[in-house]
């Protein structure tokens, strides 16, 4: 135990480099003022790290937002809290205990502090947020929302924030109502006044800087995805409302009604909102059996009711793309919570000798770029492609590359016969005729020709020319090409991506989607910090490609970093790569928040011979829970053994 | 076991508009049982389809699961097929329509595929009016399970094998109408004179087309004491009107005394004429169809013919206000908004 001096709280001097939490009610309209200052932050040339942690209520609950600013171009999740601004009475206990020594409390002291909240290790900031509005603003609800832009303005004097910058967003944001421009920044200048003039100044401090990450932008994964089936050309969408994947449907709504009409104005798109998730992806298989790029979202609830038809997909060779952005299960688990534990209900989604293809995207750039290519692949293996992001990814706002689409590039619209393909023919066309011995076959859409070319797509077993057929040998040759059509996929996926090392460390990490920033950070600091090599592998996609396995065979000692669980990933690797992966030590992160680096770094350095666990050790949280590798004992304590 | 039937045209088979006969329309042979009321369904969508000279490729058909869903196989092979899972046709033939409107949607489910398992479909489809046949194949139980009881079964009728309803049955036309569906009509299996114009007008109107169609299950369900049963069907029938579907630029046939006729145009071409049988409700009048059918049901009749007609209402693409170039026929000059203006996006994101 660390014994703290009462009146002598420590530092935590930093220029660029803290996190902020944010803690609010529900409702109340912080989440846009929250977004704004991050916006500011974000202009000035900090990467910023933005997480909305929000309760399944729309009114009067807690919620939190927390926000990292950093310089080095660390764009995941910390760990740890250097500033609260406690305004939730209802989670002001828990809010305050979780604050590093020496750090930061902003409330409101209108009223008297709790005696509860006492801690002598930090440092308060006392404002009298709601007596400032109440004297300054007249009517109730504009007071609510201004008071939110006053904690911002103390924000904003206490820690040097440009104020040009947040009056550049205010006008860009309310341009069209002056007077609300007028009423914020009248906010801003009363509590920057009161800062001034009552508050001490304090260790945390941003100032403007140039970003590592080069034009980087600031967009959420559910953007970057619904722009991403723009390009591709997708025309169809049929979606069943559920968070977090409705922001999705409705980013693709906003800019197809901007982006897609004919010289008339009549839509090249259509968006149906079905009545349930089964309707939504059987829209989506139909338009998709009858030539439209057609595509659904949801999230783990609506995955379980698609299966039967995934199946159907699968089985009767039809292209279709599913955005799963996951959130905590089973059931209606946290609903408003991010994980990663959809992977094996979406790898074998429904009955029979099911398997999908999942791509996984690991940055908001990636979501635009996979979701394009999940368009392609479904022409190309037409079978059903399931992008599997989380509602970290896919809701909060990340520091990303550009989004990058090649000039003239073409849709791969796979092995499918127009009329003139159909005339030419010589042979009798048949639908399951594996000609190039690849598994995947020619397709022909309804209408195409007035006598060839038609056959009879059904979930039902049949010979090579889609005639109905109970034949046990017509079944089994049918299954054996659609596993040859598997290990085409494997060529065709996203290849994983050595993320950090050179491939010769001794040490590997695999990682996917949502973590790939914190473990970057990770292996980074782990390295900086403690002398460790280590290599990363970013996994974009099942089907694994062959590098998979050989960075399981070349690594002594491996990990794997997930937000589930059970480490399903892992199980996908066992099943799939076999002894190669039998030795991985899963870290597995699944309490709802996003992962952070210190969890990933606690769990590697626990595993690790070299482990030097002084240095940054006070920042570190308690303990993950780490899941032990197949049938193995592992030698560390394992709080959640598998 | 099933196989495609052969092709050969007969030298004085009659050829359609297009120059093609009836086999051009037709599809697999049945596997059915004998006498099954579903086959003389597909007879009449052959015969329909080959008087309506339509292009048998231009058809897309749709099931779910069920002996009636497999029919689709037995009729216009040249058009491609999709027997679905048990249950989800309508969403099939909404994704299908949306893709591309163009095509003529005949699709087909049974009263199990439709009234239990499916009915939450079946209800969106109709609201969401998709430009279709919907051939609902009524047994009044489960053919491919083996004669369970449906969701369309009477509280009194006695299946083959003694089990009898109990539960009040769901009319499936009484609910299209409630929902709004554009076309609604019954029909029995066992008239085609009846069946045969329905399906040609049911084609022909844009928007959703229900026709429930009594088809005895020969094998579960055709004991006299059934009221799905071909006897029952025959004495029970009562139909609302006589109707006739006249296709564009054909002379109105002089057998029609005037006054007594009615006559409806279509908006994918031609029109429908009614003649009043003995019930004297205006297709057009909701109220007063449900009215007569509410009451042929309490006197234990059978109330068929063209129940509703409203052909003007606009279909899923009006309201969404679709191109009229069908959408899975649009390509990256269309579609893809190009690189440029994502430098523009990525702008907006600074
Ligand atoms: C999800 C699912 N549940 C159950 C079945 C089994 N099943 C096949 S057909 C059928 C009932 C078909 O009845 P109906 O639609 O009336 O068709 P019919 O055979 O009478 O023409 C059932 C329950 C299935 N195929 N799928
Ligand atoms: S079981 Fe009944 S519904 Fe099925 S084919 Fe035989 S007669 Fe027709
Ligand atoms: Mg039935």
């Amino acid at each position: 135990m660390v014994e703290i001096k009462a009146e002598a709280p420590g530092s935590l001097a930093a220029v660029n480099d803290f996190v902020i939490k944010f803690a609010t009610v529900n409702g109340s309209g912080s989440s846009s003022t929250n977004r704004l200052f991050t916006w500011a932050l974000f202009r000035m040339g900090l990467s910023v790290t933005p997480k909305n942690i929000f309760p399944s209520n729309i009114q009067g609950l807690p919620t939190w937002f927390e926000l990292r600013v950093n310089q080095r171009g660390f764009v995941g999740r910390r760990g740890g809290v250097d500033l609260v601004v406690g305004l939730n009475p209802q989670s002001a206990v828990q809010d305050l205990a979780e604050l590093s020594p020496g750090g930061y409390f902003l409330y409101d002291s209108t009223r008297p502090l709790n005696p509860a909240l006492h801690r002598d290790d930090i440092h308060y900031l006392p404002v009298p947020l709601t007596r400032i509005c109440a004297q300054e603003f007249s009517q109730s609800r504009q007071r609510q929302l201004l008071r939110n832009m006053c904690y911002v303005g103390v924000l904003v004097e206490l820690l040097g924030v440009e104020l040009d910058v947040m009056h550049g967003l205010l006008e860009e944001q309310f341009g069209h109502k002056p007077k609300l421009v007028q009423l914020n920044k009248r906010a801003l200048e009363l509590s920057g006044a009161y800062t001034r003039e009552h508050l001490p100044s304090i260790d945390l401090r941003v100032e403007r800087c140039e970003r590592s990450m080069e034009r980087a932008i600031l967009l959420d994964g559910n953007t970057a995805l619904a722009l991403g089936a723009i390009y591709a050309g997708a025309t169809v969408a049929a979606w069943y409302p559920i968070t977090p994947s409705t922001s999705l449907v409705e980013a693709f709504e906003r800019y197809a009604k901007r982006l897609r009409h004919d010289a008339s104005g009549a839509a090249h798109y259509a968006v149906v909102q079905a009545e349930d998730e089964l309707a939504a992806i059987g829209m989506v298989i139909g338009a998709g059996w009858n030539g439209a790029r057609a595509f659904t979202a949801t999230s783990g609830p609506g995955i379980s009711l698609m299966a039967e038809f995934l199946g159907l997909g699968y089985f009767a060779e039809l292209p279709a793309v599913i955005y799963d952005v996951q959130r905590v299960g089973p059931s209606t688990g946290l609903p408003t919570r991010t994980q990663q534990s959809d992977l094996l209900a979406a790898a074998y989604a429904s009955h029979g000798d099911t398997r999908h293809v999942l791509l996984l995207p690991g940055s908001v750039s990636e979501c635009f770029e996979l979701s394009a290519q999940a368009f392609d692949l479904a022409e190309q293996l037409q079978t059903p492609i399931i992008v599997m992001t989380d509602l970290d990814t896919g809701m909060n706002d990340h520091v990303s590359a550009p989004l990058q689409w090649q000039k003239g590039r073409r849709y791969e619209r796979g092995r499918l016969l127009d009329a003139a393909a159909l005339e030419q023919r010589e042979a009798r066309y048949g639908r399951y005729l594996d000609e190039e011995g690849d598994g995947i076959c020619a397709r022909t859409l309804p209408g195409t020709h007035p006598e060839k070319g038609a056959f009879f797509t059904r979930g039902t077993s049949r010979d090579s020319y889609a005639i109905y057929s109970e034949e046990g040998g017509h079944y089994a040759a049918n299954m054996d090409r659609l596993l040859r059509k598997w290990q085409r996929a494997a060529e065709l996926v996203p290849k994983p991506i050595l993320a950090h090392g050179d491939g010769t460390a001794a040490l590997g990490v695999l990682c996917y989607g949502s973590s790939v920033d914190s473990t970057l950070e990770a292996v980074q600091r782990i390295g900086e910090e403690q002398g460790i090599a280590i290599d990363m592998l970013r996994l974009r996609a099942f089907p694994f490609s062959a590098a998979v396995p050989e960075f399981c065979a070349s690594h002594s000692q491996l990990f794997i970093v997930e937000q589930n669980r059970d480490a399903q990933m892992r199980t996908l690797l066992v099943q799939e790569c076999g002894n190669t992966a039998m030795d991985i030590q899963a870290l597995c992160h699944y309490d709802g928040a996003p992962i952070t680096a210190t969890f990933i770094i606690n769990g590697i350095l626990a595993h690790t011979a070299h482990s030097d666990r002084d240095g940054d050790v006070e920042r570190i949280e308690g303990s993950p829970s780490s899941v032990s590798p197949g049938n193995k004992q592992s030698k560390q304590p394992t709080p959640a053994a598998l | 076991m099933s196989y495609i039937a052969p092709h050969f045209r007969h030298p004085d088979q009659a050829l359609n508009e297009l120059g093609l006969s009836r086999r051009d329309y037709e599809g697999a042979l049945s596997t059915l049982c004998a006498g099954c009321g579903h086959d003389s369904i597909s007879a009449a969508v052959v015969q329909a389809s080959f008087e309506l000279s339509l292009p048998p490729h231009r058809f897309a058909k749709i099931s779910g699961i069920g002996c009636s869903s497999k029919t689709p196989t037995y009729f216009l092979g040249r058009s491609h097929g999709f027997n679905s899972v048990h249950g989800r046709m309508p969403s099939i033939a909404s994704g299908a329509n949306l893709a591309n409107g163009d095509l003529h949607y005949v699709a087909v489910s049974g009263d199990g595929d439709t009234a239990s398992i499916g009915i939450g479909q079946f209800v969106h489809v109709i609201r969401r009016n998709i430009d279709m046949l919907y051939l609902l194949e009524n047994n009044g139980c489960y053919g491919l399970t083996k004669g369970q009881d449906s969701a369309t079964t009477d509280i009194g009728s006695k299946a083959k094998a003694g089990h009898e309803g109990f539960l009040p049955p769901i009319d499936l036309c009484a609910m299209a109408l409630q929902l709004g569906a554009g076309f609604v009509a019954r029909s029995f299996s066992g008239d085609k004179q009846q069946l045969v114009p329905l399906i040609k007008a049911a084609i022909k109107h844009r928007g959703f087309a229900f026709i429930d169609v009594i088809s005895p299950c020969v094998t579960f369900n055709n004991n006299a004491e059934s009221t799905k049963s071909y006897s029952h069907a025959r004495s029970a029938i009562h139909s609302a009107n006589v109707v006739d579907y006249v296709p564009e630029r054909a002379e109105i046939s002089a057998d029609y005394a005037p006054g007594d006729r009615l006559t409806v145009p279509l908006h994918n071409g031609g029109e429908v004429v009614l003649r009043k049988a003995d019930s004297d409700f205006q297709p057009g009048d909701a109220m007063a169809a449900l009215n007569a059918m509410q009451r042929a049901t309490a006197d234990g009749e059978i109330l068929t013919g063209l129940l509703y007609l409203d052909p003007d209402k606009p279909d899923l693409h009006s309201m969404l206000q679709t191109s009229t170039r069908h959408l899975a026929g649009l390509g990256e000059e269309e579609l893809c908004p190009g690189t440029a203006l994502l430098e523009q996006l990525n702008e907006e994101c600074r």
